[in-house]
């Protein structure tokens, strides 16, 4: 990757070490969604496309707001609107903006099988490199949010970039920029948590008790954070999971598996040679031709 | 006319047709397909590995052609299945010849049972080898990316490519053990590249087999 403003931490599939040397000294940055503040309005949606030059197909009505139906490799972030009926019986509009958290820990580079297809900044953004990527979907059976899609057209796998490139250059992502209520900002992940610690406060004082911050740990925490009404029933808004984490299938996929197996097979070659120099081939000598020829008349 | 059929005699060469020309071929084809198919998984399985992939003409022609390979490996090992898998049943004397194993790696063959045209550890490479390309062309249509893995749950899509690479593995150790033995018993490589092994390597390895199919042979 070419942005030198960049520092590279994790790189998928890679045995030589991330240049480290700098560290992050700014801090991590992250993007802080209010849910409670969201009005619908998709300006995110269509910021990101004109972004990152992305053409979604034209869809048809599935009967709800939610369009296009889902995320694809042409439409990074969604917003999923959920009609929710709340213990007083009145209805409760949902909308949550979903796309990639760049988790601290993130499952699609661990299961990433591509030198350098995925990578991690020290600001905390987790980037797919398209050129790098061979198009094998381990990323997205990785991915404890359901957020990487494979392109039909190139194979490749495609997610939200947290606007990497504005980023670098010090601007805010497109998202954030295009939200006309302030739903979304975006700084040091610090500042947005003390933001989102202000925001669950004044959601407190308005009656909403369970109001609070979603930064799962299971994950090490996002880059992607919101503030949700209802922070004790994240499944509510569209099956935000509770507690995600890497699914322990894919930590033993990608774990303590490459090094056993790769050790084992070296093993059994090893004794394979060890065998043949130790107690040598197994021969077929004159006396065992003799042998049988002597069988052989002994039968007719 | 030098038509090879299995279990043919020559007496006059001394020679017993060990595996008909279709057999080898058949065996060849798959053992090729593994070898594509062992370098392909394990670049996409093992980071350091991953330049294998050249050898493929790049990472995502290596992913594209992998599960094809397979396809083809299976398919042809069906056929060479089809040859040989009434011989394959384990049977008592597969089991003593399997407690005496250190017999067997001592090369002391004159204290082991009678062997017919398998010995158990062939047998069992057969039947490992098998297990393992059923469970692997089944977890590897459900992590094919481009054809199935959308119609399942992303759970299972995780369980397979686990189970994919863990049976890979499996097969792969059990090629290495296979390998090895063609190359420790001496004769092996010829009876599959040429088809035929001496009476006195039958007679030693194979003693069972050696009556069948000598038997009436010099009348």
């Amino acid at each position: 990757m070419a942005l030198q403003s960049l520092d590279i931490i994790r790189r998928s599939a890679t045995t030589i070490r991330a240049p480290d040397a700098r560290g992050a000294h700014t801090g991590e940055v992250a993007k802080l969604i209010d849910v409670t503040k969201c009005i619908g309005c998709k300006a995110c949606q269509i910021a990101c496309m004109e972004w990152n030059d992305l053409r979604d197909e034209i869809g048809t009505c599935s009967g709800s707001y939610t369009n296009p139906a889902d995320l694809s490799d042409q439409s990074w972030t969604l917003m999923r609107f959920t009609e929710y009926e709340n213990d007083k019986g009145d209805l409760e509009w949902l909308i949550r903006k979903d796309g990639c958290m760049h988790c601290a820990d993130p499952g699609c580079l661990k299961a990433c099988p591509a030198p350098g297809a995925i990578v991690q900044y020290a600001n905390g953004i987790v980037d797919f490199v398209e050129e790098n990527c061979i198009g094998c979907g381990y990323c997205v059976a990785g991915c404890p949010f359901n957020v990487p899609r494979i392109s039909k057209k190139d194979k490749k796998a495609y997610k939200c970039t947290l606007c990497s490139d504005r980023v670098a250059v010090g601007l805010e992502p497109a998202c954030v920029k295009a939200c006309p209520t302030g739903a979304i900002v975006f700084g040091s992940k610090d500042d947005m948590q003390q933001h989102a610690a202000e925001r669950i406060e004044d959601l407190k004082s308005r009656g909403f008790d369970q109001a609070g911050m979603y930064d799962p740990a299971g994950v090490g925490g996002t880059h992607v954070m919101y503030v949700l009404h209802h922070a004790d029933k994240p499944e509510l808004y569209a099956g935000l999971p509770k507690d995600p984490h890497i699914s322990p299938m894919v930590r033993l996929w990608k774990g303590v598996t490459k090094p056993l197996a790769a050790l084992a097979l070296l093993g059994a070659a090893a004794a394979g040679f060890l065998h043949y120099v130790g107690v040598g081939p197994n021969e077929t000598t004159e006396e065992d031709e003799k042998a049988a020829r002597r069988e052989l008349e002994k039968q007719s | 006319m030098n038509k090879q059929t299995a279990d043919s005699v020559n007496a006059s060469t001394g020679q017993i047709v060990r595996y008909a020309p279709s057999t080898r071929i058949t065996h060849w084809l798959v053992a090729i397909s593994f070898v594509l198919l062992a370098l392909s998984g394990l670049a996409m399985f093992y980071p350091p590995l991953f330049g294998l992939s050249s050898l493929f003409g790049g990472g995502d022609t290596m992913r594209a052609v992998h599960p094809w390979i397979g396809v083809f490996m299976v398919v042809v090992f069906l056929v060479l299945a089809g040859k040989l898998h009434r011989h394959m049943r384990i049977q008592q004397r597969d089991r003593q010849w399997l407690r005496q194993i250190k017999d067997v790696t001592a090369n002391r063959e004159e204290n082991l049972p009678e062997v017919g045209r398998y010995n158990a550890g062939q047998k069992l490479v057969y039947l490992v080898a098998l297990l393992s390309l059923i469970v692997l062309l089944f977890t590897g249509l459900e992590i094919w990316r481009a054809y199935f893995t959308a119609y399942f749950p992303i759970d299972i899509t995780r369980f397979a490519a686990l189970l994919h690479a863990f049976f890979a593995f499996v097969l792969m150790l059990t090629i290495i053990v296979h390998i090895y033995a063609a190359i420790w018993v001496k004769g092996s490589v010829r009876a599959m590249t040429r088809g035929t092994v001496s009476y006195g390597w039958a007679w030693k390895h194979h003693r069972a087999w050696f009556r069948d199919v000598t038997k009436g042979s010099l009348k």
